[in-house]
């Protein structure tokens, strides 16, 4: 051990994990605010009176507060405290720039403030998922691209050579959301607080999904993975069921994703032939992704009672087979037929709520209930039968949500498409939002359940907290055999 | 469909991109022994916290010393 004496002395030899610490709180934080607005939305769905005529809680501005504050609050910063975490612990590295690292956190949340502020005031570019106006552009520009110095500045200065994969899904979630933002978000300042869209009509319309498609693809699928990767062979102490497969998964992936934004045009003034480009790259996405899900899942082969006992290995299984069923609704909903039915219907909203509930809040949850107490000095949660507890309360409030979309969805589908002998519509529009009232109250139901799963998180990362201390970690001294 | 002549150059040049990188990653070696790769990540950690992965866990006064110069 001689030889690493002059080592021990370099500031390098502890493990930078206060924007770890910072994030995984915060991201817990935001999801209890985030979910808890998404209630609120679903009632007024129900009850439109809850809007009480008051602009700035209405539903309109309301949605896209809900949306941000799930995906890029509680989503991002997850992403940003997993990824900090993953990328220290497999290159053996303490992050590249700390303080830059901090300031990620600091702007993120400025970001998340500035949205929580501007969007019931009804300032909005109208693009989905790109609702924040220009100067909040600007700013969450300059914090990803301080996100990528860090990460990849950490992956440079790493002392283990290969570069394990869940940092390739980071890595390309990184860059590939830095492209898709900048181009989509390019718009002419009117004022302050209003921009028009670079692009115009059906041109618009086309980066916009090229834009909303890959940030579900990148930010909701690439980034998790990266989570999926690390978190569940560490929760389940075994080696990923096949590594070989995991680097195929993550090549094919990133090979094909781009394409497929346009499934979400189908029917409109976008030439028909950019609409089949989608329609196929979303078909020939269900491989790689289900490549990835059966060997997520399969890490647990051969260690299957490990699901009984670990509720936390029950988050992240979970959340596999609703990224399975998802990656195979999502291609089959991209097919035109099919779409024909199912666009504009609740389906669409169940689809995505399978998605976000499913695989990208549960697996989450899971890695936070494994990253939250090692942070702390200590190997688990406070209470584990409450994460127990939270596993039932979510899964049974994701199942009563998205069966009451998906009966809704059809259901709509069907009732917009029946038309009489003589050609005329068998039923008017509002007769199908009567119809669907049942559904918006389980779905309600479903969300009530969600939320309050998440209080009991945050309950229990309270406690944990409480009863820990911030310890520093040392960076292990590098084994000779890859030094 | 004018937005096309922007976003299918990017595209092909993303493309290009991640086969230069494919490249790199081939070539340079990380694909070698993979299934030990994809072990690396659970070794040493005898404590349950994550210290790191095939490398010795630090005593607790050089930790000490590692803080205070970190500081």
């Amino acid at each position: 051990m001689a030889p690493s004496a002059a080592m021990t002395a370099a500031p390098q030899s502890i493990y930078s994990d206060q924007s770890i610490r910072l994030f995984a709180l915060a991201a817990v934080l935001w999801g209890v605010v985030g979910m808890l607005v998404g209630v609120v939305i679903a009632a007024q769905l129900t009850w439109p009176e809850l809007n009480f005529g008051i602009p700035y809680i209405s539903y309109g501005r309301l949605r896209p507060l809900h949306t941000n504050a799930v995906i890029f609050a509680f989503g991002g910063c997850t992403l940003f405290a997993t990824s900090y975490h993953v990328v220290q612990r497999t290159c053996q590295a303490r992050l590249f720039m700390p303080k830059l690292a901090l300031f990620t956190f600091i702007g993120w949340q400025v970001v998340i403030l500035a949205a929580a502020i501007s969007l019931p005031m009804g300032y909005t570019q109208g693009k989905e998922y790109a609702e924040l106006e220009w100067p909040i552009d600007l700013l969450i520009a300059v914090v990803w691209v301080s996100y990528a110095v860090v990460f990849f500045g950490t992956i440079g200065m790493r002392k283990v050579r290969h570069i394990y994969v869940a940092n390739w899904f980071f890595g390309a979630f990184i860059l590939a959301v830095a492209v898709l933002h900048i181009v989509n978000s390019a718009a002419i300042p009117a004022s302050l607080w209003k921009s028009y869209s670079a692009y115009a009509g059906v041109q618009d319309a086309m980066i916009q999904w090229w834009y909303g498609h890959n940030a579900v693809g990148f930010f909701l699928t690439a980034g998790f993975l990266g989570i999926m990767y690390y978190y569940i062979p560490k929760q389940a102490e075994r080696p990923v069921y096949s590594y070989r497969l995991s680097i195929v998964h993550f090549w094919a992936l990133i090979f094909t994703y781009m394409w497929a934004g346009p499934h979400h045009l189908h029917y409109t003034a976008l030439p028909d032939w950019a609409q089949s480009i989608g329609m196929i790259f979303s078909l020939v996405l269900l491989a790689p992704s289900w490549g990835g899900m059966i060997n997520g899942i399969m890490t647990l082969s051969g260690a299957w009672h490990k699901l009984r006992d670990d509720p936390i290995l029950k988050f992240l299984i979970v959340s596999l087979s609703f990224y399975g069923m998802s990656t195979f609704e999502g291609p089959m909903m991209s097919i035109k037929t099919v779409n024909a039915l199912s666009h504009y219907t609740d389906w669409t909203v169940g689809h995505v709520h399978s998605g976000a509930l499913g695989w990208v809040g549960m697996i989450s949850m899971g890695a936070l209930y494994h990253l939250i107490p090692r942070m702390y000095g200590k190997t688990a949660m406070y209470s584990t039968r409450a994460i127990e507890t939270h596993f039932w309360v979510a899964t049974v409030g994701i199942v009563l949500y998205i069966a009451a979309m998906w009966i809704a969805g059809v259901m709509q589908g069907l009732m917009w498409r029946a038309v009489n002998p003589d050609g005329t519509l068998v039923y008017t529009f509002v007769e199908s939002v009567k119809a669907t009232f049942p559904y918006y109250v389980v779905r309600l139901v479903g969300g009530l359940l969600y939320l309050s799963g998440m209080l009991i998180m945050a309950w229990n990362v309270v406690m944990t907290v409480r009863s820990g201390s911030a310890v520093p970690t040392a960076i292990p001294r590098v084994a000779a055999a890859h030094a | 469909m004018e937005s096309l002549y922007l976003l299918i150059p990017l595209s092909v040049g993303l493309v290009l991109l991640i086969l230069a990188i494919f490249g790199w990653a081939l070539h340079g070696g990380q694909f070698e022994d993979l299934e030990r790769e994809g072990a690396r990540i659970l070794q040493a950690d005898s404590s349950g916290l994550d210290v790191g992965q095939g490398a010795a866990a630090v005593s607790a006064e050089e930790l000490k010393d590692r803080v205070q110069s970190a500081k």
